[in-house]
């Protein structure tokens, strides 16, 4: 039991931190530009896919270096070329524009690599495990994806909160006229955090790709999660995001590895009820569940707080 | 008082604007019954069934998106609800004789919209935008999830099939040919479409799009922009309901495709491409896109990549879709000014297709080295025969592309212009009466 605790607790922060990596830049992005961007997933699957196709020419950390950029590239073109142009629209429009996106990157995605999943391996230098605790071999990939997301969550904080660039970002995120007026290129900054914010994205793509799957889906399994984490955190929030990031992610590796039901809990169903449809919710695991928690829980946060857990406004 | 009087419009003028709006409706449903006589096809049967359908529920979708301002990302969790409970009212009907026929069906499709729409409603309808968006996201995946958990309701991956022939027979109508059901599909059609028309004219309606406008001034002059959404949100799961319902009876199953995403987004595509802010937009989009999905797959392998980038180009180029596209030249018709307009739109439109050609040509041409790379070069999409290893093909689809870009943007800069002088001199003339 305290094995499968502590594995699980591990799993989760992993897991947590990973979401944080695409949730930030989603939030940021949301509280600046006031646009969702609902192709945020997408990136990170642009980053896997990158990775896995540099990681096959050069090598893995060449990978891990250039694909990032790569796909922060494209998104800042997005945003310049993009979503300036529908801003005029308002923001259903833009939300509209970057659905459309979203779905325009899979095909494209699809077309290049295929809808199975490709081989993207964890690179040899990294392939041991790095302790073994109750028998368990923990592996020293999951440990470095632990470190990447780790350091690239402080380097993040001290650049928002402790540099010039961090000073105007933050400032811009609440009126940005006034950071226009005082000479900053408004146009720019945005562009720019647009680009940091799909490189991170990026980022949790390539570390997440060779130990999760990389397959032309993964940006739609994981779009409407993160969509959770952001509101669930409260939007705009970044500490919100974080907390809700690490929350899912617990969540959802300790419901994966339960297997209890509610036969197993009370026993099994009388013979009059096994056909029918109360078996169905009789017998389903937790294990079984554990995709739809993190639906429960959004609406279980919009009816009773509707700001989300750290948020400030009302969505 | 001159205005007054000028503004109330004499009786003749009167009865032909009746004779007018009567009109469509009387021309709609004879054009209903006499299609299925030019197109007899079983194929061309089943498409005129699809576009129903699509009608109905992009009709539908438009109340929230279109009319009140609500984005929904979920809105196939109606439909699909209508479709599973109207498959398995035809089960347990056929099975227990009861007297219900078919027809009456579709009913109890809308009437399980409109009662999970109450139920999820509620919560959702709180606030308009983004947050809406994002709730209806979720709520949608929390449906099509348990879809797949739920297995003895929803059968699975596998879905619920039933017989639609085993009903209460009126007149003999057995519902077994697709004519019959094609008859059904119309006549739903033309119910619903006139009721929604109906309700966009009530006092409801209007207080939609005043919601959809300027929410706190709603709540200045006394109504809960809340209870507005939410009844509209109602009305809208209801006639999605009808819609599943007939998708149900019309493929005689009902699996958990008809909930999930691809649902949700394909009717976001087809009200969006043909314009929400018209009644007839959903209308022109569900046959345009239902159309182009069934002839774009015959063409070509990666149909639903033109479809996605057909809905980025509307978003960013013509955000009144289709029908918005069309309306805009009505005043300038009205001035007698489109000759002004028209030779702009043949020189810019020359361009603009030699880019849309390279850009097809050269997709065409990387899909065939990404997708099939063993294959021979030599291959046919769009009806057109080409061998993609070509230098020649390659040298061709990039002059397209990047010449015809160059050249559009300049030609779309004339076509602006056109547009200012078409509407300077209807603003003279106006300036001078």
């Amino acid at each position: 039991m305290l094995e499968l605790i502590v594995i699980s607790a591990l799993n989760g922060v992993l897991f947590g931190m990973l979401l944080f990596l695409m949730a930030s830049g989603l939030t940021v992005i949301f509280s600046m530009l006031g646009v969702l961007n609902f192709a945020h997933a997408s990136f990170y699957m642009l980053g896997a896919f990158f990775g896995f196709q540099i990681s096959r020419w050069f090598g893995f950390w060449p990978a891990l270096l250039f694909a990032p950029p790569l796909a922060g590239a494209i998104g800042a073109g997005v945003e310049r070329f993009g979503l300036r142009r529908v801003h005029k629209n308002g923001h259903v429009a833009e939300l509209l524009f970057t659905f459309g996106l979203a779905f325009a990157i899979e095909e494209v995605v699809q077309i290049i690599w295929g809808k199975s999943p490709v081989d993207f391996r964890v690179p040899a230098s990294l392939d041991f495990s790095a302790f073994t605790i109750f028998s368990t071999n923990y592996p020293a990939y999951k440990m470095f994806m632990l470190l990447v997301s780790i350091a690239i969550f402080a380097s993040l904080l001290i650049t928002l909160k402790k540099t010039r660039i961090g000073l105007i970002v933050q400032a811009a995120l609440t009126h940005p006229h006034m950071v226009g007026h005082l000479g900053h290129n408004v146009g720019r900054i945005f562009m720019l955090v647009f680009g940091v914010g799909t490189a991170l994205a990026a980022v949790a793509g390539v570390i997440a790709g060779p130990a999760l799957v990389t397959q032309s889906n993964m940006a739609g399994l994981l779009g409407p999660i993160l969509f959770v984490v952001v509101v669930v955190g409260g939007l705009g929030s970044l500490p919100g995001a974080f907390v809700a990031s690490l929350l899912i992610g617990l969540v959802q590796t300790f419901a994966v590895s339960m297997n209890g039901s509610l036969s197993s809990a009370f026993g099994p169903l009388g013979a009059d009820y096994a056909a029918t449809w109360l078996a169905d919710i009789w017998n389903v695991t937790v294990a079984q569940i554990a995709p739809i928690m993190p639906y429960v829980l959004l609406v279980l946060i919009l009816t009773f707080r509707p700001m989300g857990l750290l948020g400030t406004r009302e969505t | 008082m001159s205005e007054l009087t000028s503004r109330v419009a004499p009786a003749s003028s009167r009865a032909i604007e009746k004779f007018k709006f009567y009109g469509v409706w009387v021309a709609a449903a004879i054009l209903l019954v006499v299609l299925p006589r030019m197109f007899g096809s079983g194929g061309s049967l089943t498409t005129f069934s699809l576009i129903g359908i699509s009608i109905i529920f992009s009709l539908s979708y438009n109340i929230l998106l279109g009319q009140t301002g609500m984005l929904s990302f979920g809105h196939a969790v109606y439909y699909g609800l209508g479709g599973f409970l109207a498959i398995h009212a035809i089960n347990i009907i056929g099975f227990n004789k009861l007297p219900i026929p078919l027809p009456l069906v579709p009913l109890i499709g809308g009437l399980t919209g409109l009662l999970f729409a109450a139920l999820l409603g509620w919560v959702s309808t709180q606030r308009a935008g983004t947050a809406f968006a994002m709730i209806s996201l979720g709520i949608a995946e929390l449906i099509a999830s348990s879809a797949l958990i739920l297995r003895t309701f929803f059968g699975g991956e596998a879905g619920i099939s039933a017989n639609r022939t085993k009903l209460l027979r009126l007149f003999d109508w057995s519902f077994g040919p697709q004519i019959q059901i094609y008859y059904l599909v119309a006549a739903w059609t033309l119910l619903t479409v006139a009721a929604m028309y109906a309700l966009t004219r009530t006092p409801l309606g209007r207080m939609c799009n005043a919601v959809r406008d300027n929410p706190e001034r709603v709540q200045f002059v006394g109504y809960n922009p809340h209870v507005v959404r939410y009844l509209a949100f109602c009305f809208s799961g209801f006639f999605a309901g009808i819609a599943g319902a007939l998708a149900a009876i019309n493929f005689e199953i009902a699996n958990s495709a008809y909930l999930g995403a691809g649902q949700s987004g394909s009717v976001l595509f087809a009200t969006y491409i043909g314009g929400v802010g018209f009644f007839v937009g959903p209308i022109v989009g569900a046959i345009f896109v239902t159309v182009l999905s069934l002839g774009l797959s015959d063409l070509t392998q990666v149909w639903q990549l033109y479809f996605g980038l057909i809905f980025i180009a509307v978003v960013l180029y013509a955000p009144g879709g289709i029908t918005g596209l069309v309306m805009m030249h009505r005043p300038v018709v009205k001035a007698g000014t489109l000759h002004k307009v028209l030779p702009s739109y043949v020189i810019a439109f020359v361009p603009t297709l030699a880019m849309i050609a390279g850009l097809m040509l050269a997709i065409e041409t990387i899909v065939h080295y990404t997708v099939n790379p063993g294959d021979d070069s030599h291959i046919k999409a769009f009806g057109v025969s080409f061998d993609a290893a070509s230098r020649y093909i390659w040298t061709m689809a990039t002059t397209l592309l990047i010449g015809g870009f160059w050249l559009a943007r300049k030609t779309w800069i004339w076509v602006g212009r056109a547009w200012d002088e078409a509407n300077s001199g209807e603003r003279e003339k106006g300036a001078a009466a």
